[in-house]
């Protein structure tokens, strides 16, 4: 018998992109890759569900993106930079998601960002 | 004999690639970011490599999940971007250098390092932007490559410790390569910086203060912590860290003088850094 590798302390709100989410995530990680492709990004909009059944995304893949829930898409499996294509082919860029999986608006999201130009004061201070 | 000029370090944000594609570089967010570069211009043009190794990460343009190697080194004669889906405009072609790559690669075979080999690669925002930031105005890259990917994508990951042999093995390498080329050792992505999940934004000055200020002096005191405590302190791509210290390993194993760091938050969700360092302890004149 072999018992299986401790787990490390989880990451709070972190979703390590593992074996096991490789495995369940290859669908719509496979359709996301072809995105690559113009002429791919132009296909799944003209017909979004039918190009999801050609990469026989699961019912939770397909589910997540009909919503447009990016925390969704990663519990089933999606990859951060292969869903980075899906949210191109909608104009949207790491903020727009960043906030889409904070619930923090665009704005706010932005100004947190820029609240932690901060750190590099406290570690100033603190070092004299 | 081949000489190892030094290493450059910088983070790889596609959001970059557009701002050049823009010309925003005075722009007051990305100043203080561009700002950091004209050192790094002024070192490359005295030391003039011809050749750059360089560890980078892909995020899906060469290597889908059907295939994923831990570690591939490139041997093709010229490695092209492509389009990534986003909306970044085509970057320039590199050169290759067949012959170091094969090089590198039995070295590293030799060593026990069971790499994959690529004699076709396309190369992304990892390895252009990079050299966009620093030869702004070239018509086409004026050196030779070889690209080292390393899988900081899924995980299992390799270790920072891994990470820091492979680079040795790599400078061991370069040490008994028979040309004379000039070489520079570039580790690209990060710092501390993540994309995905709930956490989404996190940045960790402390960390990265920590890996910059060791990188040079120390680079073991990098390698104590697991990927995944690395991927607290850093974030899930702040994991592109690993990148940095393969790098550093290919300087060689013996100190290294730190000549140059620029750090800045954020650019787009990232922490981001610049370093320039050159092997040995350097002597004040
Ligand atoms: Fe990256």
């Amino acid at each position: 018998m072999t018992t299986p590798t401790e787990r490390p302390e989880p990451i709070p709100g972190t979703h390590l992109f593992d074996g096991e989410a490789a495995a369940k995530g290859f669908e719509i990680n496979a359709m996301c890759y072809s995105f690559n492709d113009a002429a791919n990004r132009q296909a799944f909009l003209d017909d979004e569900d039918g190009y999801c059944a050609k990469f026989k995304l699961t019912p939770p893949q397909r589910d997540a993106v009909a919503k447009r829930d990016v925390l969704g898409m990663i519990a089933a499996g999606g990859n951060i930079y292969y869903l980075a294509k899906l949210a191109g082919i909608f104009g949207l860029n790491v903020q727009d998601v960043g906030s889409m999986q904070t619930g923090l608006t665009v704005p706010e999201f932005k100004a947190m960002l820029l609240a932690q130009a901060d750190q590099i004061k406290q570690l100033e201070k603190a070092n004299g | 004999m081949a000489e190892i000029v030094g290493a450059y370090f910088t983070s790889h944000v596609p959001a970059i690639g557009n701002a050049i594609h823009k010309g925003l570089q005075q722009d007051p967010y990305w100043k203080p970011f561009f700002d950091g570069y004209p050192p790094v211009q002024q070192w490359l043009a005295k030391t003039k490599p011809d050749v750059a190794v360089v560890f980078y990460n892909d995020h899906g343009l060469n290597f889908f999940l059907d295939k994923m190697p831990t570690f591939a080194v490139g041997a093709a004669p010229q490695y092209d971007n492509a389009d990534e889906g986003w909306g970044l405009p085509l970057f320039k072609s590199f050169e290759g250098h067949p012959a170091l790559s094969w090089h590198i690669i039995n070295n590293l075979v030799e060593d026990e390092f069971d790499i994959t080999t690529c004699q076709k690669m396309l190369v992304d925002h990892a390895l252009s932007i990079p050299f966009e930031l620093v030869y702004p105005d070239a018509d086409a890259w004026p050196m030779k490559l070889v690209p080292i990917a390393i899988n900081t994508v899924q995980h299992p990951l390799p270790s920072a410790k891994r990470c820091l042999a492979l680079g040795r093995a790599v400078n061991k390498a370069l040490r008994n390569w028979a040309g004379d080329e000039r070489i520079v050792v570039m580790g690209t992505g990060g710092l501390s910086h993540q994309l995905d999940g709930e956490r989404a934004g996190f940045i960790n000055a402390a960390y990265d203060t920590f890996c910059m200020d060791n990188l040079s002096v120390d680079p073991d005191a990098l390698t104590r912590d697991s990927v995944h405590e690395m991927v607290r302190k850093s974030g899930t791509q702040g994991i592109e860290v690993l990148n940095w210290i393969a790098a550093r390993g290919a300087l060689g194993e013996g100190p290294a003088t730190e000549l140059h760091r620029n750090y800045h938050i954020p650019i787009s969700n990232t922490a981001a850094a610049t370093m320039v360092m050159e092997p040995g302890v350097l002597v004040p004149a």
